[in-house]
């Protein structure tokens, strides 16, 4: 029984992705039924995102190719693994703040790093502080005033401490409780 | 050092099968976010909105949580929420969930880091973008 439980969570884990994306298009099938105009709206702006984020994604991909190339997964560890303490989140916490572009365009370099051996805490506070955009701090000083972006900026660089520490230990928890498992 | 001796071809290669992988569950993800620009207005999201200072904070952040975008979209909201006397605590949340709290890129998060820590890391940011809004509320007021 087991083994075939196991056999179907891999498939199900293979195509998910692919699942993801058919249940969209079905979604996107059955909003035009009823309203074709905007739905027709909708993918012109899902098309004029995906042609914005590009440039981003080429950045990022370069990034990791130049990164598999040059840094030695050792080498990650020794900056973002365990033990990589206080070096390790100034790294998370800079990085994340500097980041450009959508979130999930970061999310095959952070699954790299974290392949060989990143921590979940720091992939939490990375992810955290790009709630940190220096590009659009003079906007958000226009609208919400200077002291609020330097009171709420301290406040998101804390948060995203928090955040890590909780989930490092969350994940460590049952990643422990699954190993005595077996 | 020897066992895994790389090249650059191979490097790229590595980075390209990243994203290979990930292909189909970010096209998903950017349909799902033109589908929310879309469909959700400004004056959809500034009609949910109560008065309660409480319960419009939690309302803030929820919002934030589900919508998606440029931030810049989120302070131009939040600019005109707050025109509309909606407080400066949901106005907030609203803007740290908007970047701190992904919805609708959540399939996309478990299925890269897995369910546990996309479920957690979601729902801690939930959470502290509460917290971080009523602290820098307080803090502003103090310094006032």
């Amino acid at each position: 029984m087991k083994p075939d439980k196991n056999g179907r969570n891999k498939k199900w884990k293979k195509y998910y992705s692919l699942y993801f994306l058919v249940f969209v298009i079905f979604l996107y099938v059955g909003l035009f039924i009823f309203r074709p105009e905007r739905t027709q709206t909708a993918l012109k702006a899902s098309g004029d995102l995906l042609i914005r984020i590009i440039p981003v994604m080429i950045v990022v991909f370069l990034f990791m190719g130049i990164m598999n190339y040059l840094i030695e997964p050792k080498g990650i560890l020794r900056y973002v693994g365990k033990g990589s303490g206080i070096k390790g989140w100034f790294l998370a916490i800079s990085t994340g703040i500097l980041s450009h572009g959508p979130i999930y365009v970061w999310y095959p370099l952070l699954k790299d790093f974290r392949s060989h051996g990143m921590e979940d805490s720091l992939i939490a506070a990375f992810l955290y502080n790009r709630a940190v955009k220096i590009p659009l701090l003079p906007l958000m000083i226009y609208y919400f005033g200077l002291s609020f972006v330097i009171v709420i900026s301290v406040y998101i660089i804390i948060a995203s401490i928090v955040e890590g520490k909780i989930i490092g230990a969350v994940e460590g928890h049952f990643r422990e409780r699954e190993s005595k498992n077996g | 050092m020897n066992k895994e001796k790389r090249d650059i071809a191979s490097s790229f290669y590595k980075a390209f099968r990243a994203f290979r992988e990930l292909a189909s569950m970010l096209l998903g993800v950017i349909l799902l976010l033109g589908l929310f620009r879309t469909f959700v207005s400004k004056d959809v999201i500034s009609s949910l909105f109560t008065g309660d200072l409480l319960r419009d904070t939690v309302i803030g952040s929820a919002i934030g949580s589900i919508a998606a975008g440029n931030p810049i979209t989120s302070y131009i909201i939040g600019g005109e929420l707050l025109k509309e006397k909606v407080s400066l605590l949901a106005v907030t949340a609203f803007i740290v969930a908007w970047v701190t709290v992904g919805v609708i890129q959540l399939p996309m998060e478990a299925a890269v880091f897995g369910r546990r820590f996309a479920f957690v890391r979601n729902a801690l940011s939930f959470v502290l973008s509460i917290l971080v809004a009523m602290a820098t509320v307080t803090t502003l007021m103090v310094l006032k």
